[in-house]
């Protein structure tokens, strides 16, 4: 679990990290909608171009994407297997009943593994360049038109803001419980499935009741510090819209047209 | 001292209707402005449920509690919260914000004041607790210390005239503790803060100006600490106390009245020097 | 028979996926002689829970050894020393009552000792004899540990480290958010049960008083390191170097300090409870 690189936030002082969250969210989903249009060498050549330009000017280390990628390796690769063995056309290399290597099915294979790559290394690269509480910023304010359908959007995103500030503190307490048993002799992961399930018991439920201990305590706190659900607050945190954010949506709308007209000229659709 | 800031009334609850046994009974005192009462007992003395009573957690069965002039009722607690804030005893278990500002600024959202307005606000009270330069941490990373003045903050932002501490010092350092006293009793008197404090740490009640014990529910004497320590010879009192008990036992004449460590310094001192 | 703990340049750290925390503990060289009392004292954050994980094969040093007993805990270890270490050694949390987890209190109690392989019978009877040694009704051993009171909680907890009669005894912080009364009580328990049982105990505290009372020897951690290993009396004597490592010293040591500074003189000993300092007190004529 702690392998995981998606959703952790590297601080840094890089021209992404202080890009507003609500244009990095945009951009990203922008970007996503975009690969779409790519159908051929080289568009999909040029959206690596964009991809490793954002990577880098992230000012992470591209090993840190690296490791982002690989968990999600498998599922990447076996879809990219199941779209090489079931697509046809074009040259035929192999045929074995249903089963066919084709030259469309390799193509096919190659761009949906650019697609998945570049997409978690896109939001990869939101994600470790935003702090988790701006995100939930960004969230908000992009959700902000729901409040017109009577979306709860403040409340959820209030929700989801304390979630994140106690995940720290649970995986912190999950570490003392562990370490408690341990020193009583309870060996994780060693045994059949059952009494490794049995070794759990021991740590859920003293998490449990501290949880409940804790979402209690919050609780109250809350309502002392006067937070009333429904009723209209103030928000000490703003967001800044700046140049840049206006240009890098400008360079996103740029990589559209380039998209295009790369499509049509090679393609002519 | 001035008038009471804080006036309970013949304060009576229980957690079961159905037992017997009252959680509090009958319990009356006032808080004048500016006064620091530390309230002592037990577990089980009902000083806890007290402090829920007091911010409108809990609603009395009888009794009547006011706050600057406000009786607090179901209607009125939104409004009597500007002026009494708690804190609780749990560090970890009381931020809602992510950075130390943002958590200092949660009570001020909630009565919707605008940005212009939080912000001297917010960098007010963090400097009332010698906090401003962690404004942009996580509370989390804090020292239990340094977690609790953030909470404390979280208060003094609202610009409050009573502050309530529920055992929020018992899991500190003592060193935390005394740098946290001695905090506090500055804000008593530059900004005429009144505090009520609970607690079964002696060296806290010590300082208040005001002790009151609790037992089972009831209000069994109150007074100035010098007061309590001499009379009540069953608590334990601050060392310098301990000390005056234990040459007393061996037979030594020691000062009557209740002393500070100053003072006994320099009356340690005088009876060598008249030798 | 007490055992001996010998740290040979440890060091060790946290590793937490890709965020490796700075080194906790710093080529640390230690020897706790079987049989004593050892505080553990120094701020916040200076390494003082991270030495007693180490003892308990919790902390697994990166560089360096841990012998306890006769057993080895190093970088390349295998699981049974693990097991052996902590079978011998009782390890009792900060707040130790919110790890408990049992459907009884009977339950909780035997956990330990039955992972160590002793029968469920013995358990049992193990379970009935610390409960009365914490101080607790055997009637309490059936209830369910979570409607018990705060302090009880706690007994409850340390009777589940006692039941796997350890031969040495590490605790962070026993007495910490209790009131005056229970927490005396709960420190007079650990150090009967160290004389009773010839257990080697240390314990970490940042109350300078508990040091005073109970503790023999006194260990001062700084920024991962051992600054101080002494018997109590020359550490508290060194009041100079304790400000510099953000330490303090009890209150009647604190009040001789004051007086002699008051008087310009010196005491003949380092007062370090109320019975000494009234002693001296009389001692050089004051009262």
């Amino acid at each position: 679990m702690n392998k995981l690189i998606l959703g952790r936030y590297f601080p840094g002082e890089s021209w992404m990290h202080h890009l507003d969250p609500r244009s990095k969210l945009l951009a990203a989903a922008y970007f996503i909608l975009v690969i779409f249009l790519a159908n051929n060498w080289q568009t999909y050549l040029l959206l690596w171009v964009f991809t490793i330009f954002v990577l880098y000017s992230s000012n992470v280390s591209f090993s840190v994407y690296l490791r982002g990628v690989r968990p999600l390796l498998w599922l990447i690769l076996f879809t990219v297997f199941l779209q090489v063995l079931f697509t046809g056309g074009g040259v035929i290399y192999l045929e074995w009943g249903p089963i066919t290597i084709s030259e469309f099915g390799l193509l096919n294979g190659a761009y949906i593994f650019c697609r998945f790559v570049m997409i978690i290394l896109i939001s990869t690269a939101v994600t470790l360049t935003t702090k988790p509480i701006d995100l939930t910023d960004g969230i908000n304010a992009l959700l902000r038109p729901l409040r017109k359908l009577k979306v709860p959007v403040d409340e959820l995103s209030l929700m989801l803001s304390i979630s994140l500030r106690f995940v720290p503190n649970l995986l912190d307490e999950t570490q003392k419980v562990m370490d408690a048993q341990r020193a009583r002799g309870t060996e994780f992961g060693a045994g059949s499935l059952l009494q490794q399930m049995k070794t759990l018991v021991p740590i859920f439920l003293p998490l449990f009741a501290s949880s409940l201990n804790r979402a209690e305590d919050m609780a109250n706190v809350m309502e002392v510090r006067g937070y009333q659900s429904g009723e209209k607050r103030s928000t000490f945190r703003q967001l800044s819209w700046g140049i840049r954010d206006t240009a890098s949506l400008l360079i996103m709308l740029l990589l559209t047209i380039s998209m295009i007209w790369l499509r049509t000229e090679t393609t002519g659709y | 001292m001035g008038k009471p800031i804080l006036e309970v009334e013949e304060l009576t609850f229980k957690y079961d209707k159905r037992l017997e046994e009252e959680t509090l009974s009958a319990v009356s005192f006032t808080v004048n402005k500016g006064e620091w009462l530390a309230i002592i007992g037990d577990n089980g003395s009902g000083k806890s449920t007290l402090a829920k009573l007091l911010v409108g957690l809990l609603e009395p069965q009888k009794g009547r509690i006011c706050i600057a002039g406000t009786e607090l009722t179901d209607d009125s607690k939104w409004e009597v919260r500007r002026h009494i804030g708690l804190v609780f005893q749990n560090p970890d278990n009381q931020f809602i914000g992510t950075t130390v500002q943002d958590d200092v600024a949660f009570g001020l959202e909630n009565v919707n004041m605008s940005y212009e307005e939080m912000v001297p606000r917010v960098n007010e009270a963090l400097r009332m607790v010698e906090m401003s330069a962690f404004c942009e941490h996580d509370p989390s990373r804090l020292s239990g210390g340094q977690k609790q003045r953030v909470a404390i903050a979280g208060i003094l932002a609202l610009k409050p005239s009573i502050i309530v501490l529920d055992e929020s010092l018992v899991m500190l350092d003592p060193k935390s503790r005394r740098e946290l006293l001695s905090t506090l009793n500055q804000l008593k008197h530059k900004e005429s803060l009144t505090i009520i404090s609970i607690t079964h740490d002696m060296n806290e009640a010590a300082v208040s100006d005001r002790i009151m014990m609790m037992k089972s529910g009831r209000v069994l004497k109150s007074g100035p600490p010098a007061q309590i320590f001499i009379e009540e010879q069953q608590l334990e009192p601050p060392f310098v106390e301990r000390l005056k008990r234990e040459l007393e036992n061996k037979g030594k004449e020691v000062p009557k009245a209740y002393t500070t460590e100053e003072e006994m310094v320099k009356w340690l001192c005088k009876s060598c020097l008249m030798v | 028979m007490a055992m001996q703990i010998l740290f040979d340049g440890v060091t060790a750290d946290y590793q937490l996926g890709p965020i490796r925390s700075p080194r906790v503990l710093k080529s640390i060289n230690l020897e706790v002689k079987p049989g004593s009392f050892t505080a553990i004292i120094g701020h916040t954050g200076s390494g003082k829970s991270s030495l007693l994980k180490a003892m308990n094969g919790l902390l697994i040093p990166s560089e360096g050894y841990v012998e306890v007993g006769n057993t080895i805990i190093k970088s390349s270890n295998n699981k049974r020393a693990l097991k052996t270490v902590r079978k011998q050694v009782g390890m009792v949390f900060q707040f130790p009552e919110s790890q408990l987890f049992g459907e009884t209190v009977e339950q909780d109690i035997c956990f330990g000792p039955l992972n160590f392989g002793v029968p469920l019978s013995q358990a049992k009877e193990i379970a009935k004899e610390v409960v009365q040694q914490v101080g607790l009704d055997p009637t309490i051993l059936s209830k369910s540990p979570f409607s018990l009171s705060g302090g009880q909680k706690r007994r409850v907890a340390i009777a589940g480290i006692l039941a796997m009669n350890p031969k040495v005894l590490v605790l962070d912080e026993p007495g910490a958010g209790l009131d005056p009364v229970g927490k005396k009580e709960i420190l007079n328990l650990i150090s009967s049960w160290h004389h009773e049982r010839g257990l080697t105990t240390l314990l970490v505290t940042h109350d300078m008083d508990d040091v005073a009372t109970y503790a023999e020897n006194v260990i001062v951690m700084e920024n991962g390191r051992i600054v101080m290993h002494d018997d109590k009396r020359s550490v508290f004597s060194n009041e100079q170097q304790l400000i510099n490592w953000h330490v303090d010293v009890p209150d009647a040591r604190r009040f001789q300090l004051k007086i002699e500074q008051e008087m310009g003189i010196k005491f003949g000993q380092v007062c370090l409870t109320t019975e000494e300092l009234t002693e001296a007190l009389i001692e050089v004529g004051l009262v």
